[in-house]
């Protein structure tokens, strides 16, 4: 018992799982804005990888790191464009289309790879982005480290939360994306666009799942490996329906998340002796389903989710 | 009409308008003026092209021929862009279409809001919207909480909503379509005054409709459309009921009465009947319907009619109390059990639960009888006696369509409600329920329907006709019940109620609160 407080109350803890969970704030945010618009977007995992392949290479050719944050939006606002293209002018199935996404961009990015660097036998590493030193914040003691010893990446991501909170629920824009996902005929017979609003909204929640994959590469590792994504583009879709579609839930959702995934490791050479390793590496997934049955059920899902809109016809 | 209205320039001119969809023209050359401060209702039967002609003006459809010009802020005539609700909307035209188009999810504030700000800019300034709406409020009687969440308001405050966005948006021209079909008579009257009242601050107003009486009692012009044609277009003053029925139908409708008949013996009997939880729960409800009368179920959809329908057809078992039929027990019977002891089902919404839209129309009148030995042989479908059947009916029952093969789907409302009543009353059932059965479907397919149940009701059947258009209820029914949020009053016979009294009862009013 008194392992498992040692381990909470360790300041490096729960700077791990603030680590862990900014990718997975990226995309659940970039689901998020996507989904409020009426739109389910499951290229996600093929983005994330494509935005972590896309930054990287741009770093290697030597574009800057912020050059390789940028590269990386663009390829994600790529995809998105592909998949918005497929499913609201053309109205074809979200799913299919998004899965198609994914297969697309992944194969891509492994084929560019591939292509680039035909014989390397070790994966080419960059300079990534190195913990932010904040005066003052940084040596608190506890919260310093635990908080303040990120990369400005992760504090991109905290901004990028509070940004879209900020613009879904204050501005006129937000107010259209949140109609458009649950009525499109309301935005249409007040004169605003439905396939606008639902394009561009698919573009810069796509982009933004990108930024999830660059973080990968350009500041929890330093290199591009194929299979690196590994599912965290799936536990964003399951985390904007634990969000109930709300940036800030979505937070403590990544959040959560990332506890429990710095808890299994520490867990692990705790007790790793007795019970195989597999069972944890599980436990993050198996909690995530647990807190979806609790709080999907009573989930309050944008009405027109899935559902395609064409003018003058209802 | 009223003199206020004589001379006083045209907001809108539609003019030429032709709209064809493949092989159908939805409108021919229909020309329309409206004045400024005047009501003119569009009538007309479904598929007339009433609604087509609304979207056109509104930029939902853009018009094969023909123009629509609206008066600019200084009076002068000016082409709108076709295919644009942006434009239409900047040129002064709001639309309360027929199902709303209000996002759920948000207040009514927001909603009406919703694309009057740039999309670019970061604030939105509420307190100011909050106070001209205040303002609009107070002068136009359209009362509404503006921080509720629309998926919490009723259906006659949503319309508010609608009717308070356009106002907003500072409408010159309002077009309501079909905005009685969802209300109690007692919110439609409280529109119409408003409407008026909207007139004569200038508003020019168009609403469409196939009510004959509301267009009578609450417009100043009337214009008629039949098969995408105008017909005509004369002063409300000095037209009557009949001479509108005929030129909507273009011929003249026989309306069928009931004849005084002595009811027999109790037939379908519920007693105490309580289901589920929910606004559409049914709670403790007695209904007793004698052989050979037609006992309406009055009420405003959503109140429990659904859930009675329900139970007797055997969709819902009750949780308690008892259904007989006959003195028989049938509390738990299926579906089926109900079918096979003599009860018909009209689904009230006939094209969801009362066809399978992509089976033939013969496949669909065999349906409910499948296992029955004259459609089946060892389990083997006897396609000859189905088709044969299916040809009977289709000309006893006036089914307009390509032959006893063609897809139910592709049928109109009103001949897929003749495939539904040759099913249902073919088999001579004991006790029909008709649920809405003549919910949008026009005077000549309504007359069709009512004509079918008294004749089931003169060879002694009982049905309940459950509806929400009073006309129909009081002119068919011997006895009408009223329903609220599940309680059910006790039937009353139709010569001692009236329109008002059934209104109020509907509202949930009982007479002393009305006192």
């Amino acid at each position: 018992m008194s392992d498992i407080l040692d381990i909470l109350l360790a300041a490096n803890f729960w700077a791990a799982a603030l680590r862990i969970a900014t990718p997975l704030i990226f995309g659940v945010i970039g689901a998020l804005v996507c989904e409020r618009a009426g739109v389910l977007n499951l290229g996600i995992e093929g983005i994330f990888t494509a935005g972590a392949m896309a930054g990287w290479m741009a770093v290697w050719l030597g574009a800057g790191l912020w050059g390789g944050v940028l590269v990386a939006a663009l390829a994600g606002g790529f995809f998105g464009l592909i998949h918005a293209i497929l499913t609201v002018p053309l109205g074809l199935s979200q799913h299919v289309s998004g899965i198609g996404v994914t297969l697309f961009a992944t194969s891509l990015s492994y084929f560019i790879y591939r292509t680039a660097l035909p014989d390397v036998s070790s994966p080419p590493r960059i300079e990534a982005f190195k913990p932010l030193d904040i005066p003052v914040l940084s040596d608190l003691p506890f919260i310093g480290p635990a908080l303040f010893q990120q990369t400005a990446l992760t504090f991109l991501a905290l901004a990028v939360v509070a940004v879209t909170a900020f613009v879904l629920y204050r501005t006129p824009l937000g107010l259209a994306i949140r109609a458009v996902g649950d009525n499109p005929s309301a935005v249409e017979s007040q004169g605003l666009s439905v396939y606008g609003l639902r394009i561009g909204a698919v573009v810069a929640g796509s982009a933004l799942m990108a930024l999830g994959g660059a973080f990968l590469t350009m500041s929890a590792f330093d290199a591009f490996f194929f299979g690196m994504v590994n599912g965290r583009g799936w536990i964003c879709i399951a985390l904007t329906v634990f969000a109930s579609w709300r940036p800030g839930k979505a937070l403590l959702g990544a959040l959560l998340f990332g506890a429990f995934d710095a808890f299994q490791v520490r867990l692990q050479t705790e007790v790793g002796s007795f019970i195989p390793g597999q069972v944890f590496l599980m436990m993050p997934y198996l909690l995530s389903i647990a807190a979806l049955v609790l709080v999907a059920r009573k989930a309050d899902y944008p009405r027109a989710l899935l559902v395609p809109y064409f003018r003058g016809q209802r | 009409m009223t003199s206020t209205v004589d001379g006083a320039p045209v907001v809108l001119k539609l003019e030429r308008i032709t709209k064809r969809f493949g092989a159908l023209t939805a409108n021919d050359d229909v020309s329309l003026d409206l004045h400024r401060g005047e009501i003119l209702a569009l009538l007309g039967e479904n598929g007339a092209g009433k609604t087509t002609l609304m979207n056109i003006l509104f930029g939902h459809y853009v018009a094969d021929e023909g123009t629509v010009a609206v008066a600019g802020t200084n009076g002068t005539l000016k082409e709108l862009e076709p295919g644009s609700p942006h434009a239409a909307l900047n040129a002064g035209i709001g639309m309360v279409h027929q199902h709303f188009t209000l996002a759920e999810n948000l207040t009514a504030l927001e909603n009406i809001l919703l694309g009057t700000e740039p999309l670019s800019s970061f604030s939105s300034a509420r307190g100011k919207a909050r106070k001209h709406l205040g303002d609009l409020m107070q002068r136009s009687g359209l009362t509404v909480d503006l921080n509720a969440r629309i998926s919490s308001l009723s259906v006659g405050e949503k319309q508010r909503v609608e009717i308070l966005k356009a106002l907003y948006r500072d409408a010159r021209v309002l077009v309501l379509d079909e905005p009685t079909a969802v209300l109690t008579p007692q919110e439609s009257d409280t529109l119409f005054a408003t409407l008026k009242k909207l007139a004569s601050d200038g508003l020019g107003i168009i609403f469409i409709s196939h009510k004959l009486d509301e267009v009578l009692a609450a417009s100043d012009r009337i214009g008629v459309l039949r098969g995408g044609r105008k017909v005509a277009d004369q002063p409300t003053a000095g037209c009557d009921k009949r001479q509108l029925a005929e030129l909507m139908v273009g011929k003249s409708v026989p309306e069928s009465t009931r004849t005084p008949q002595q009811p027999g013996a109790a037939l379908l009997v519920l007693s105490q009947v309580t289901t589920g939880t929910g606004r559409d729960a049914l709670h403790a409800v007695d209904l007793e319907l004698l052989s050979g009368e037609i006992l309406g179920i009055a009420g405003v959809s959503g109140n429990g009619q659904g859930t009675l329908a329900k139970v007797i057809s055997g969709l819902e078992a009750p949780i308690s109390g008892t259904v007989s039929l006959n003195g028989k027990q049938l509390t738990r019977s299926s579906a089926r059990g109900m079918i096979d002891a003599g009860i018909a089902r009209i689904p009230e919404d006939r094209h969801r639960d009362g066809i399978v839209g992509p089976m033939s129309v013969a496949e669909n009148l065999a349906i409910e009888t499948i296992r029955k030995p004259e459609n089946q042989r060892f389990g083997f479908l006897r396609f000859d006696a189905i088709a044969a059947r299916a040809k009977e009916a289709i000309t006893a029952y006036d089914i307009r369509c390509q032959g006893g093969n063609a897809p139910a789907r592709l049928l109109s409302g009103g001949n897929i409600q003749k495939i539904v009543l040759a099913r249902t009353l073919d088999s001579d059932p004991i006790v029909v329920l008709a649920a809405q059965p003549s919910r949008g479907l026009d005077v000549g397919a309504t007359a069709d329907v009512h004509r079918r149940l008294l004749e089931a009701r003169s060879r002694g059947a009982g049905v309940i006709l459950i509806s929400e258009d009073l006309d129909e209820l009081m002119r068919l029914s011997d006895r009408i019940a009223v329903i609220h949020r599940g309680h059910l009053s006790s039937a009353e016979r139709t010569e001692n109620l009236d329109r008002g009294t059934l209104g109020m009862r509907m509202a949930g009013h009982s007479e002393e609160q009305a006192a």
